[in-house]
């Protein structure tokens, strides 16, 4: 099978843990959805929950509290990577949970 | 493009690159590659090393196949750049566009293998909604899918979940067809490295 394990490891790493320009807490914090401030958490919940609806607006409005392009495209990969994480960990854990009653579950050969 | 650094904080190479790309491919550079070669080692470099292992990594789904799921994910999450893209490579994979056209539009009656159709509903319902139940993913298993190839579509689940809105956040350009054609041929001879 495709084992994805280490790359996803590493990309949540680097983002969260490596340099940037946005704060390792503001970083955590998007990539969490939880404990930041507006106008940044109006952003980072519209990424979370339906990107297609962010606006001009809203970078403008994150630009104005004096974020850098820098730091908001930091924010935003992290609130992306963040939601699509616990989706992937949602998917997985119920995956575990049915295998573990299910006769239909056999692995690949290998 | 939404963010301006994106289009022109891009290093001295990457510009050269675009510029190439532009003359051999008489198209506009696809914007995910402005994402993905804008400070590569914080976001693009590691990323891609995810999403070429979940799309061309070894697997018992086809490429066809993951092509299509991403194209599913990025329909679910209406994203209209990234459907686009993965609907042509799935086309151009398959040989089959009509398939393509006919799981995207409507999965329940689309001419498709039982396994797929099972894993491609329960990510369509992961995507809409978040989250999946242990009922979801027996009904996969049952439909005779094996957990690695649950893990692998839960890969390009997360793949085109984490891709899909970062493409919608900065607004995307949606070029016409032949632009995706060109990326869609490109995708297939070279993966995404």
């Amino acid at each position: 099978m495709a084992d994805i394990t280490q790359a996803r490891r590493a990309v949540v790493s680097r983002i969260l843990e490596g340099e940037g320009r946005a704060s390792h807490a503001q970083r955590r914090a998007a990539f969490d959805n939880a404990g930041l401030a507006e106008p940044l958490s109006k952003l980072v919940a519209k990424v979370t929950q339906h990107a297609n609806k962010v606006t001009d607006e809203d970078i403008a409005a994150a630009r104005a509290a004096g974020f850098s392009e820098d730091q908001l495209f930091e924010i935003v990969v992290c609130a992306a990577i963040g939601q699509a994480t616990r989706q992937y960990e949602k998917g997985l854990a119920a995956l575990e949970a049915a295998a573990e009653r299910s006769e239909h579950a056999p692995r690949d050969p290998r | 493009m939404r963010l301006a650094i994106l289009d022109s904080g891009q290093g001295f190479g990457t510009k050269a690159l675009f510029a190439f790309i532009r003359a051999v491919s008489r198209q506009p550079v696809p914007e995910i590659l402005k994402l993905v070669r804008y400070r590569p080692d914080f976001f693009g470099a590691p990323m891609t090393a995810v999403v070429q292992e979940a799309m061309r990594g070894p697997s018992a789904w086809s490429v066809g196949d993951r092509e299509l799921m991403a194209a599913l994910v990025s329909r679910t999450n209406e994203c209209e750049f990234c459907t686009r893209a993965h609907a042509a490579v799935a086309s151009r994979a398959y040989r089959d566009e009509a398939k393509v056209s006919a799981a995207l539009s409507d999965l329940e009656t689309a001419a498709i293998a039982e396994p797929l159709r099972a894993t491609l509903r329960m990510l369509r319902k992961l995507t809409r909604e978040h989250t999946v139940d242990e009922d979801d993913m027996r009904a996969v298993l049952a439909a005779g899918v094996s957990r690695d190839q649950v893990e692998d579509a839960l890969a390009v689940c997360f793949a085109f979940n984490t891709i899909g809105r970062l493409a919608d956040t900065f607004e995307f350009f949606v070029p016409g067809p032949k632009a995706f054609e060109a990326a869609a041929k490109m995708l297939l001879l070279r993966g995404y490295r």
